[in-house]
């Protein structure tokens, strides 16, 4: 099964505490875990301050800044990962670097339901 | 046999068996609604079919082995009409090649319980959860141990249990690694359940004496499963509370606090238990919180008279416990333990001091603390007014009935 691990922190402090990772021991986890063949991807995010939310409303986009809302906490990164339940999946987004700073959201990927 | 006969043993079986039937078939099926439908069609079946051709040596497997039958029949016939029909099939498919043994049976009520308990599930859905599938109390019966409307207990139910399903939360026992914190969470369910049948926290009576037996025995069946030291000091802790059971009420329902209580009235089997579980748990690795405070029940336990109480030895063990765990609580506890060695004084000094960092501000038994000092040390202004703040606080009618007696005996 699939599950999406997002990884929340408040940005500005992810980089800047005692016990913040540096760039090497995030890389050093991704590759871990895609040494174990449970990655499918996992990518960190730049600043909330670039992000851009879009919806389509009666056929019209609106465009505005930031992200959908503001929190806190912001995402900074995610994980795209194969468990076999979410004990193990809790397994890998515990042991994320960052959850040391932050916090991860684990959310199970949804199938789509498609009648032929 | 004869049809009432059969009836009555069908109805035994129920009764000892069906929670583990059922943790069976939430494994086999990995479907709790499943299951349940399973389990009843089986003990319907068992009826008519044990009549006819005797009770079967080995009834429990016999009512596994009939639920699995009924499932893919279930599973075959929702098949037939919903879109999702080849995964069904599948399903069903690999029901009825899939092998089982009754060895695992009593691994399978551990899986339930740890799965009910599953921290990734609502806080406030875990112990009704527990209460409905590893006790097999109904909803309405939870709902009213804990003041609910039953539609809240069985919304928070069917939440749980689609969360179980959509999320996969694995129907397991947790490995070695995850085992101390999954484990807590278990102790904490069982806790809160036995809690509230100890101290209701609201309503007319002081206790709900089926609570605490449904906490006692599920912390008996964690224990037989699973002999970890905190899990013996759960139990142990439970016991040792439930044996004062008798003493702590008046017959017109009033509260009897410990100093007052008649201690001829102890229940001397469920002390003598909780001590030698207690002792054996201490001599384990890894005693924990609740090892502490079982101990400290133990304290009280082995005084024949409420003077002769060893507080030093009380105040000691608050003091190991509260390194463990620094809780707001626990420094009250230890105050009034300080109180009872050093004098009131002692304690109230410590009290005022945890209430004027800010902690405790609301909790009832605070303020009644330090009311009681108060008292002890003729300051009547004092003690009406941390009386009547407790008051406030206080849902519960025997206990708000202690408090304005004791406001009472002030004038």
């Amino acid at each position: 099964m699939k599950y999406l691990c997002l990884v929340y922190s408040n940005e500005k402090q992810l980089h800047s505490l005692p016990e913040s990772p540096r760039d090497e021991e995030c890389m050093a986890y991704a590759e871990s875990i895609q040494g174990s063949g449970r990655m499918l991807a996992a990518e960190a995010l730049e600043s909330v301050q670039t992000a851009t939310t879009v919806r389509m409303r009666n056929g019209k986009m609106s465009i505005t800044d930031g992200p959908f809302a503001e929190t806190k906490e912001q995402l900074a990164g995610f994980y795209l990962i194969d468990a076999k339940d979410l004990n193990e999946a809790l397994q890998v987004a515990g042991h994320i670097p960052a959850a040391r700073v932050g916090c991860v959201e684990v959310r199970p990927v949804r199938q789509l339901n498609l009648e032929r | 046999m004869s049809g009432v006969s059969v009836q009555a043993r069908v109805e035994q079986v129920y009764r000892q068996d069906s929670r583990r039937i059922l943790a069976t078939l939430i494994r086999l099926l990995g479907d709790f609604d499943l299951a349940e439908e399973a389990l009843h069609e089986a003990f319907f079946v068992a009826v008519e079919r044990w009549q006819r051709d005797g009770v079967p040596d080995n009834p429990r497997t016999w009512l596994v082995s009939t639920g699995r039958f009924k499932a893919i029949d279930v599973l075959r016939r929702r098949a037939r009409f919903a879109a999702s029909r080849p995964l069904l099939i599948a399903q069903a498919e690999a029901l009825e090649h899939s092998d089982w043994s009754d060895d695992d049976v009593e691994d399978d009520r551990l899986r339930l319980i740890f799965t009910c308990c599953h921290p990734a599930l609502a806080a406030d859905a875990q112990v009704p959860l527990t209460l409905r599938e590893v006790c097999d109390l109904t909803t309405e019966e939870i709902a009213r141990a804990f003041l609910c409307a039953p539609a809240t207990i069985a919304q928070r139910i069917v939440r749980a249990k689609a969360k179980i399903r959509d999320a996969k939360i694995p129907y397991q026992v947790p490995t070695f690694a995850e085992l101390p914190e999954r484990l807590d969470s278990v102790l904490r369910v069982i806790y809160l359940v036995f809690n509230e049948g100890y101290s209701a926290s609201m309503g007319a009576e002081l206790t709900r004496e089926e609570l605490t037996r449904e906490a006692i025995r599920l912390g008996r069946l964690l224990m037989e499963l699973l002999p970890e030291p905190e899990v013996l000091g759960l139990l142990a802790l439970m016991l040792l509370h439930e044996s004062r059971r008798k003493a702590r009420t008046s017959s017109s329902g009033e509260l009897i606090l410990l100093d007052e209580q008649d201690r001829s009235l102890w229940d001397a089997t469920m002390i003598a238990e909780g001590c030698a579980l207690i002792e054996r748990a201490l001599g384990l690795d890894g005693f924990g919180p609740y090892c502490l405070q079982a101990a400290i029940s133990a304290v009280h336990a082995e005084a024949s008279t409420a003077a002769q109480t060893d507080w030093a030895q009380i105040v000691g063990l608050y003091d190991v416990l509260l390194a463990g765990v620094p809780s707001p609580v626990i420094e009250l506890n230890r105050a009034v333990a300080i109180s009872r060695r050093d004098g009131p004084l002692a304690g109230l000094t410590l009290i005022e001091a945890i209430l004027a960092r800010g902690d405790l501000q609301d909790y009832h038994l605070a303020h009644s603390a330090r009311a009681e000092f108060c008292r002890q040390l003729g300051r009547v202004t004092d003690a009406r007014a941390a009386y009547e703040r407790a008051l406030a606080l206080t849902r519960q009618a025997p206990e708000r009935r202690f408090i304005e007696g004791r406001i009472k005996g002030l004038e």
